[in-house]
């Protein structure tokens, strides 16, 4: 690697889902490795990172966790912006926060680039005997929108590297398919517009290692 | 009077805890310039040349020089048993029967905001003679005035005054331990400022005029910080729950306690009505994650508590309901209400006290207590909860633009490496820094926040600026945005204290004196 970086890209991901479904917890748990019975009502954003390799590459994933209640908008915009992943959760035991899915995703379109790589996560997999959101229901619905799909224990470590790790390829898979704009120094952004200094940007970054 | 009592005492005994020099303009009240002690070594030394400008009276440094040397940073631990009768009962009665009355009783029969700490003595009390003809008591080795003619015994107190001088070992404590003074080994009985101050509070709060002008005088004491025995009252009385008129004081509680159990009587039923459920399921989900490193916090009664005083401060306010972080507010009113009935004789501390084990009464008055002056305090800050939380926006914005006056690389630093200052200081705002700090920090900050006019929404704002340069130098180690971020989001503040709070006041304070004046500040 020619940089002083140790990562080839920075990645910004963010969690969203209805309020108690687990988002700070599946945070902690890729990040740090951590399940934290402790933790506390998120407030604005936190914020979290972790390098993985992938097909060679070193990939920050710079993942960003917000409050789930609705009436706490105040810095949406702030919080989308520049992320190309997401994982939308929701409690496999609540199924209100499944019902609420829709609503996210919508709100996720409004205000994310369109290019977005979305998963829906279903947390607290641990509490099998309470679930009230049926696999197959969910993933149908996954298909259906065009989202990645997983169930998962931020409790029981099940899958969560598994979901970070898929959205991470998957956005590394549309980042060498279509033109990178280098927009910021913390975040790679997905832009549909063809850039003139493409075939220069990409050299660098297919070179290292 | 107490003040010359106080300043003679200064003169005559060299070995005077800490050597600390006045700070002009560091306090509020402004400093006594008659008391001149050498400041402790780390501090900022620019806050020395400040003069204050303003006519109104500072308030002694003594009152705060123990900050700076005692290893509990609480003020006023109260170690002093019942030989100390120097403790005010309005009715002229030793403390233990009234602490016993109030076990017993828990009506309004009594002053209803009576402190009446009961601690035990740790030594015998022994008596000797002061040279300026008053007399003191030596309780545990350290000299504490008190009114009850005791004597001190000189050499015990110059010993004790000279281990004071040492600066503290600080062990991992809880989060609210200081707040209640542990009786257990390591804490400290009262020193003489702190001793002095209590008396003072106990003098203001006995007084038995009822003028305006004491509750004035209370708030310029309170500035500095609020002894813990007296927090309580000057609590509700600072946050105008308490009318200033003690004739009053009695059917005001029992109307206002009235008030709020009225309320849950016609509305807590509703909880489960499509119109509220998501209200109250919003709070149900949050108070388990609201102090879940406290055990008083997991209690059920004390879970209830804060379900019913949050819902029911939700639905009277719809124009913004229940929002995370309004949760944060109700903990000091319940821990500083609460540690009035904490009985430290059996060595018990707030943290981990039995709530159900007081008596019903007590605990509907503290809850009714909680619920009132929270609301007082989100009165002042109701836009920062509303839709869009316009409030908070635009502290944010405010405290941006201070800090590329007051600290141009900061901000510089946070523009080269694309951090917004909402990433980081949107939590600051909406939960008044609780987050950022230990539960006993932020109960001895809501000393200013209540002594200050609209400390909690104007105060704040050059807190958290004062809070943000603190850490210049970390900040500007941290060279990309990533750890700036981290960094921002978990400052190690777990071993702060009234000391570093004292700091970050002090220097809060300067910067509202340097620019709340300036219309600039205000142009956006």
């Amino acid at each position: 690697m020619g940089s002083d970086e140790a990562y080839n890209f920075v990645f910004k991901v963010v969690l969203i889902g209805e309020s108690g479904v687990g988002k700070s917890n599946l945070l902690s748990r890729f990040t740090k490795n951590e399940f934290n019975h402790d933790s506390r009502t998120t407030i604005g954003v936190e914020f979290s990172t972790r390098t993985v390799q992938l097909n060679g590459f070193y990939i920050k994933a710079q993942i960003w966790d917000t409050a789930g209640l609705e009436r706490y908008r105040a810095i949406t915009s702030a919080y989308y912006r520049g992320a190309v992943g997401a994982l939308l959760v929701y409690d496999i035991t609540k199924h209100l926060t499944y019902e609420s899915v829709e609503r996210w995703l919508k709100e996720l379109y409004d205000h994310a680039d369109p290019h977005i790589v979305v998963m829906l996560v279903g947390n607290k997999t641990d509490l099998e005997s309470e679930r009230s959101v049926p696999t197959e229901e969910a993933k149908d619905f996954a298909e259906k929108k065009g989202l990645l799909f997983l169930e998962t224990s931020a409790l029981q470590s099940t899958n969560v590297e598994a979901a970070f790790n898929k959205v991470l390829e998957e956005i590394h898979k549309k980042v060498n398919s279509k033109e990178v704009v280098r927009g910021s120094i913390n975040a790679v952004t997905l832009n549909s517009s063809r850039a003139e200094s493409q075939e220069e940007e990409k050299k660098p970054c297919c070179k290292n290692i | 009077m107490a003040t010359d009592n106080r300043i003679n005492f200064w003169r005559r005994n060299t070995k005077v805890p800490g050597s600390v020099q006045p700070v002009y303009g560091a306090q509020h009240p402004p400093l006594d310039p008659r008391l001149r002690r050498t400041y402790p070594k780390d501090t900022k030394p620019k806050f020395n040349n400040l003069k204050s400008k303003k006519a109104c009276s500072f308030h002694e440094f003594a009152c705060s020089t123990n900050d700076a040397w005692d290893i509990d940073d609480e003020e006023d631990d109260n170690f002093c048993g019942t030989p100390f009768s120097a403790s005010f009962t309005p009715s002229g009665q030793d403390l233990t029967s009234v602490h016993n009355q109030q076990l017993r009783h828990q009506t309004g029969e009594t002053e209803p905001v009576l402190p009446h700490i009961l601690t035990p003595p740790r030594d015998e009390g022994h008596n000797s003679q002061r040279d300026d003809g008053s007399e003191c008591e030596r309780v545990n080795g350290k000299f504490v005035k008190s009114s009850s003619d005791a004597d001190l015994n000189t050499t015990s107190v110059r010993s004790s005054l000279q281990k004071q001088q040492s600066l503290p070992v600080r062990p991992i404590i809880p989060l609210v331990a200081r707040i209640s003074d542990q009786n257990a080994s390591g804490a400290p009985p009262m020193t003489v400022r702190e001793k002095s101050r209590l008396d003072k509070f106990k003098q203001l709060l006995a007084s038995p005029n009822t003028d305006l002008a004491i509750t004035e005088e209370l708030r310029k004491h309170s500035w500095s910080g609020i002894p813990r025995e007296v927090r309580p009252i000057t609590w509700r009385l600072l946050s105008g729950y308490l009318p200033a008129n003690k004739e009053r004081r009695e059917l005001v509680l029992k109307r206002k306690r009235e008030e709020y159990f009225g309320f849950i009587e016609q509305y807590y039923h509703s909880r489960t009505d499509e119109h509220y459920k998501d209200t109250y399921r919003q709070i149900h989900i949050d108070i388990p994650r609201t102090n879940p490193l406290i055990p008083l916090f997991q209690q059920p009664a004390v879970q209830e508590v804060f379900e019913r005083i949050l819902f029911i401060w939700a639905i009277r306010h719809p124009a913004s309901g229940y929002v995370q972080g309004i949760n944060d507010l109700v903990t000091p009113f319940f821990v500083v209400f609460l540690s009035e009935f904490v009985i430290l004789i059996l060595a018990e501390d707030v943290e981990n006290f039995d709530v159900a084990a007081l008596p019903l009464e007590t605990q509907r008055n503290i809850e009714a207590d909680s619920f009132w002056c929270m609301s007082k305090l989100l009165d002042g800050i109701q836009d920062n909860y509303t839709f869009a939380q316009p409030g908070i926006q635009n502290k944010v914005k405010a405290l941006e633009e201070l800090v590329s006056r007051i600290d141009v690389d900061i901000h510089n630093h946070f523009k080269k490496y694309e951090v917004e200052y909402l990433q980081f200081a949107f939590r600051w705002m909406n939960n008044l820094l609780m987050r950022e700090l230990p539960l006993r920090c932020t109960i001895r900050l809501w000393d200013t926040y209540q002594a200050e006019a609209e400390g909690f929404s104007h105060f704040h704002l050059y807190v958290c600026a004062a809070f943000l340069i603190e850490w210049r130098k970390e900040i500007l180690c941290m060279v990309d945005f990533q750890s700036l971020l981290m960094l921002l989001q978990n400052l190690p503040t777990i071993h702060w204290g009234n000391e570093e709070v004292g700091l970050l006041l002090a220097e809060a304070y300067r910067l509202k004196y340097m620019f709340a004046d300036a219309p600039n500040h205000y142009k956006r």
